[in-house]
């Protein structure tokens, strides 16, 4: 049953994906990307990782995928054609790292091979998944947790920067 | 066999909470008239039937036998999804309110919680989450409409959802801090005991108040109601997202916003005021009888929760859209902010 639904999640995602790059109306990529996200969600689900999977539709469906939408309609693209001519060498890189990676499993020479082989056993936790999330970003995972906002906080400041004419400007 | 059983008793549970939001639904769509008519010394919808309350009857089945217009130029298979997407995100959400108490009954040998549909232990966040997904349906029905009115109305409406879904979502964090919890039954729970103990009060800790007060506000934005209802502004825009809509599809984007004025109202409820808790416990009665009284408490919160939403539709003129977009982000924002430090402080100083 779990292998099931795993299969009907990632598969899923897999050709919603594809939709995304390969429809030619952006708002139809969008939407596509929508599904996925929804998809990627239910994997995380599938995980027991709850909290994961409403943040993924919370931020990436909710708030980033409607910001896309959003420059998408006030563009007023009718359609993209310019990427589409790439698709034969799209196609080639495509078709080369395919082939990597079933040379890869079918040698079995990877430790990926082994993990999918051997599901390692789920561990039990003491506490809902919020807490630990939480725990672990404040004790164990602090600093890079901090950097990450710091980093945030600036790009922040430089959309502001960016978007308000005149404000380095020294006023005399 | 337990499977089957928990089955039919969950749809079961989901169908009383669908009819129990319609009806409300279509109930409301005559209190509102007849309120804003009291307030302003009309009358309100008075023929059909004994002081028009079988309007909202009228009402349905005139747009059940309207014609389904498409309009020419629009894309069609974007015109009909927007208005399911706008109505699943509105009523999906009622899963997680906990109309009652947290009652555990065994039935057949499966455990079933009659007054909440599922508890489950991030309630708030999904809430939160589908209420972010009802954005697409406007702005897709204002795409998808091949209007100018309606794009415009769709793009406004986009802005604003996201600029006020994030003082929902901040001032709703003072409560998750003096609960520690976000299941919506857990935050219920701890505000056993009397009205001091609501988290608009918080006897003992930092009152949430504010947050209420700003959680109210962005709802208000958040659901397009006047005097935030720039989307729909019909002076300048027709109807704004839904101009093109006419039939069974205008009545989706109708029932989803009157879903979630419902469910927004739910939250408020359950969040700031003691979701079935009485005031006092006196008023909540014997044990045996808390699951009628709190259904009694619950919707008496709630109603009084949407009657001040007609109260303010009546009250306040309409802002314009840069006052709108500078309230949101100037305004509630960094008081929602200040309320998440304060409580933050507080409670680390009242219960270490």
């Amino acid at each position: 049953m779990e292998t099931f639904v795993f299969f009907y999640f990632a598969s899923i995602i897999v050709v919603t994906a594809a939709l995304v790059i390969g429809l030619k109306n952006p708002i139809y990529s969008a939407l596509a990307l929508l599904v996925m996200f929804f998809h990627v969600a239910g994997l995380f689900v599938t995980l027991h990782a709850e909290f994961l999977a409403i943040i993924q539709i919370l931020v990436y469906a909710g708030a980033i995928l409607v910001l896309y939408l959003f420059v998408v309609m006030l563009l007023n693209l009718k359609r993209e054609e310019h990427f589409h001519s790439q698709w034969i060498v799209g196609l080639f890189l495509g078709c080369v790292l395919f082939a990597e990676a079933v040379l890869l499993v079918v040698k079995g020479e990877t430790t990926l091979g082994d993990n999918l082989a051997t599901p390692t056993a789920s561990i039990e936790l003491t506490q809902g998944n919020t807490e630990s999330i939480g725990e672990l970003l404040y004790t164990t995972y602090l600093f890079p947790f901090e950097v990450a906002s710091l980093i945030l906080l600036v790009a922040m400041v430089g959309a502001v920067i960016l978007t308000k004419k005149g404000i380095m400007e020294v006023k005399g | 066999m337990e499977t089957g059983i928990r089955l039919a008793l969950t749809l079961s549970q989901i169908g009383a909470v669908m009819v129990a939001v319609l009806l409300t639904v279509a109930a409301l769509t005559l209190l509102e008239r007849k309120v804003l008519s009291w307030m302003q010394d009309r009358m309100g919808p008075m023929e059909v039937g004994p002081y028009g309350i079988l309007q909202p009857v009228a009402d349905g089945l005139k747009l059940f036998f309207k014609e389904d217009i498409i309009p020419a130029g629009a894309n069609k298979f974007m015109f009909s999804m927007a208005p399911i997407l706008a109505l699943v995100p509105a009523l999906i959400g009622f899963a997680v309110i906990p109309f009652g108490p947290d009652w555990t009954v065994d039935v057949l040998g499966v455990n079933f919680k009659p007054f909440v549909i599922t508890d489950i232990n991030i309630g708030v966040l999904y809430i939160l989450a589908f209420a972010s997904i009802g954005a697409y349906g406007i702005i897709l029905g204002g795409w998808s409409s091949n209007s100018k009115y309606s794009l415009l109305g769709g793009l406004r409406s986009a802005a604003q959802l996201i600029s006020y879904e994030l003082n929902v979502g901040l001032s709703i964090v003072g409560v998750l801090l003096l609960s520690s919890s976000l299941s919506l039954v857990t935050i219920t729970n701890a505000q056993a005991g009397g009205f001091w103990n609501w988290y608009f009060f918080a006897w003992g800790s930092f009152p949430q108040a504010i947050a209420c007060i700003v959680f109210i506000i962005s709802a208000v934005a958040e659901t397009n109601r006047t005097p935030f209802d720039l989307p729909e502004a019909e002076s300048e825009l027709v109807a704004g997202f839904f101009t093109e809509y006419s039939g069974m599809r205008f009545a989706f984007f109708f029932l989803a916003e009157y879903g979630n004025m419902i469910l927004v109202s739910c939250m408020a409820t359950v969040l700031f005021f003691g979701g079935w808790h009485a005031p006092l416990d006196i008023l909540q009665g014997p044990e045996a009888l808390h699951g009628i009284t709190g259904i009694f408490w619950f919707s008496l919160k709630v109603a009084s929760m949407l009657f001040l939403f007609f109260w303010i539709r009546a009250t306040l003129p309409r802002l314009r859209y840069d006052q709108l977009m500078r309230f949101g982000w100037k305004v509630l924002l960094p008081i929602a902010l200040g309320n998440i430090v304060l409580t933050a402080i507080v409670e680390y100083v009242v219960h270490g």
